[in-house]
């Protein structure tokens, strides 16, 4: 037996059949204080017992851009991603955007109410959540603004700012579809609305199709309860979409017959063009990409050879291919992706390079499995202008210098 | 993730969900009651499903309007700072720098009342009367011309109001940029700079550049 409390098992081993059995010579019950092995002076294997990053990795927290809104408790920070590797992102940099502050939940307060268009409807508590069948499944979730600040020309020179509006992570939960299949959908069932418990009670509505598909109901991100700002204890996923629409801090899904054009549907995350008409309904995440390493956040400290690092990810499906530019988009190599590809979730390319010192235009595109290319931005513009805020996805490039700085660019 | 995974997936999923209940066993999740109901679908949709009993006129919405939404959005709804504009701005989205408002912008007038009714004031939200909120809401629609001031905004009469951009959205017509095989060699003659992100320095200064890493 290992513990760091001995004293709480001499007693009981002492008493009752098992000490008997131990008095008897039947059973031999060894109790071994990790204290003991403890290499410090203070002896310390519980002083952290939530553990943390090493005080050298400090600079990899979220980071906020103060100018972009009124107050910090409806806005957003960025996932720190020129220093994470691999596709997960960790729970405690996972980006969070607000639209009322960062609610705080009991869960065994908290219901989930599934109504409208059905036969039966029903209140779920946590528990009863977690006693239907459940799934883990990795997704991606990204804001629509993500990259938004870039529209009108290269404007924050950070990886982090540009594309940190994205995290990716294993999710524990249950298919939307259980949920109102229990209920039973009225025919005329055409529409979903979620809603949030926060001080925003946030609503988004989308089609049935998505709700029967692939929505998810998660209470647990990469093995542990949902984190508040992500919308503990309960919240909603709707894989690949703006990541608006999966609503955090659910208590609320309504079954309707139409749309329900919510101010985060009409006012917000609609794609506004130069004619003044706007894109409605403009759901799907798509195909995007980024170099992690270099970006401007590091420093080249000289020739020799590196890896590059970078991420791709597409709400239509897989990553099928990632194309690399030293040129500024003149020629293009293509990089090994790693395993997992998986289908709406972050995938990741290395790619080993040697520097030569020069100054160098790198740039990454992404390809998915629906054959869509990640447009340039001039592409982008020509299609939608530059009044858009919303759905970015144009390459971005990175300009390093003969001193080995990276600085955020656009080229034409 | 093979398909053969997902079918079982599915089938063992049918099989679980469709599991019979015995008697005596705790159920998963239990009916509310309408007047539950009633009391947490607070929502209202453009063709006044959800809308409320109540009533307001610009002309008491004023006077809520100073007293609760002023000191963020402005007395003639300009804003203040950085919070959103909530009036003005009508044609001016082929602008260059176009005035998004729930006057100039918003298709529907229902939305204003919903949105008002579940998330403002900031920091104090749903502690309006509906009453107060049909009233906040004739007030906006009145001071940009889209209602008469003595108009009475109910449940009835909300979902008839015309806004000026009903017709301003279409459906995402995305993909929307070239496709195709992409070039690999010898695509572009000529790169040029056209943006350097340094020059316009809004970038926070706390950006954590270590020396080398």
């Amino acid at each position: 037996m290992l513990t760091i409390f001995p004293e709480i098992f001499e007693s009981p081993l002492r008493a009752s059949l098992l000490g008997k059995a131990i008095a008897a010579g039947l059973v031999e019950v060894r109790i071994h204080d990790i204290r003991a092995y403890a290499t410090d002076r203070h002896r310390k294997v519980d002083d952290e017992p939530y553990g943390k990053p090493s005080k050298y990795e400090a600079h990899v927290v979220r980071r906020n851009v103060e100018w972009l809104t009124a107050s910090t408790e409806s806005s957003i920070n960025f996932t720190p991603l020129p220093w994470l590797n691999g596709i997960i992102t960790p729970n405690g940099v996972f980006f969070e955007r607000h639209h009322g502050g960062r609610a705080e939940i009991d869960p065994s307060a908290h219901r989930l109410l599934v109504h409208g268009l059905v036969e039966k409807p029903l209140v779920y508590t946590m528990e009863d959540l977690k006693r239907l069948p459940c799934e883990d499944r990795i997704w991606f979730l990204e804001c629509a603004a993500n990259g938004g600040m870039e529209w009108r020309g290269a404007q924050l020179d950070g990886c982090q700012y540009v594309r940190g509006m994205i995290g990716c992570a294993q999710w524990t939960g249950v298919r939307l579809k259980t949920l109102l299949e229990r209920s039973g959908l009225k025919p005329n069932a055409k529409w979903v609305l979620a809603e949030g418990a926060d001080a925003s009670a946030l609503t988004r509505s989308f089609p049935i199709e998505k709700a029967l598909d692939d929505a998810f109901v998660a209470y647990a991100q990469n093995g542990e309860a949902l984190r508040p700002g992500q919308g503990y204890p309960v919240r909603l996923i709707l894989p690949g979409w703006e990541a608006n629409m999966s609503v955090k801090w659910l208590r609320r899904i309504e079954v309707g017959d139409a749309p329900w054009y919510t101010r985060w549907e009409t006012s917000k995350y609609t794609d506004l063009l130069p004619s003044g008409k706007a894109y409605k309904f403009t759901w799907v995440q798509e195909a995007n990409s980024v170099i992690t390493w270099p970006a401007p956040e590091h420093k080249i400290d000289g020739p020799g050879q590196y890896m590059i690092r970078g991420l791709a990810w597409s709400g239509r499906g897989r990553i099928v291919r990632v194309d690399l530019t030293f040129d500024g988009g003149k020629n293009w190599v293509t990089a090994p992706l790693q395993e997992p590809i998986l289908p709406k979730a972050l995938t990741r390319f290395y790619y080993p390079w040697r520097w030569d010192g020069s100054t160098v235009i790198i740039a990454s595109r992404a390809i998915d499995e629906t054959g869509y290319v990640q447009p340039t931005i001039t592409q982008l513009r020509n299609a939608r202008g530059r009044n858009s805020i919303y759905h970015n996805n144009a390459i971005i490039t990175w300009l390093v210098n003969a001193s080995g700085e990276v600085e955020n660019v656009q080229v034409a | 993730m093979s398909r053969s995974r997902d079918l079982l997936l599915a089938a063992f999923l049918a099989a679980t969900v469709a599991m019979p209940a015995l008697a005596g066993e705790r159920p998963i999740g239990r009916v509310p009651t309408p007047e539950e109901i009633a009391r947490w679908d607070i929502d209202a949709r453009p063709d006044g499903l959800g809308l409320p009993p109540g009533r307001g006129t610009a002309r008491e919405g004023e006077e809520i309007y100073l007293a609760r939404c002023a000191s963020c959005h402005g007395e003639f709804g300009e804003a203040v700072g950085r919070w959103p504009q909530l009036v003005g701005g009508q044609g001016s989205l082929t602008w260059d720098e176009p005035i998004k408002t729930a006057t100039s912008y918003w298709p529907y007038a229902p939305t204003v009342f919903d949105y008002i009714k579940r998330a403002m004031p900031f920091g104090d939200a749903q502690s309006l009367t509906d009453d107060e909120v049909y009233a906040i809401t004739a007030f906006l629609l009145a001071s940009d011309g889209i209602i008469p001031e003595d108009f009475v905004v109910d449940a009835e009469s909300l979902p008839k109001i015309v806004m000026p951009n009903a017709d301003g959205f279409i459906d995402d017509p995305r993909p929307d940029v070239p496709g195709g095989e992409p070039c690999m060699k010898d695509c572009v003659a000529e790169v040029v700079i056209v943006g350097h992100a340094r020059k316009i320095g809004v970038t926070p200064e706390d950006k954590a550049r270590p020396v080398t890493d």
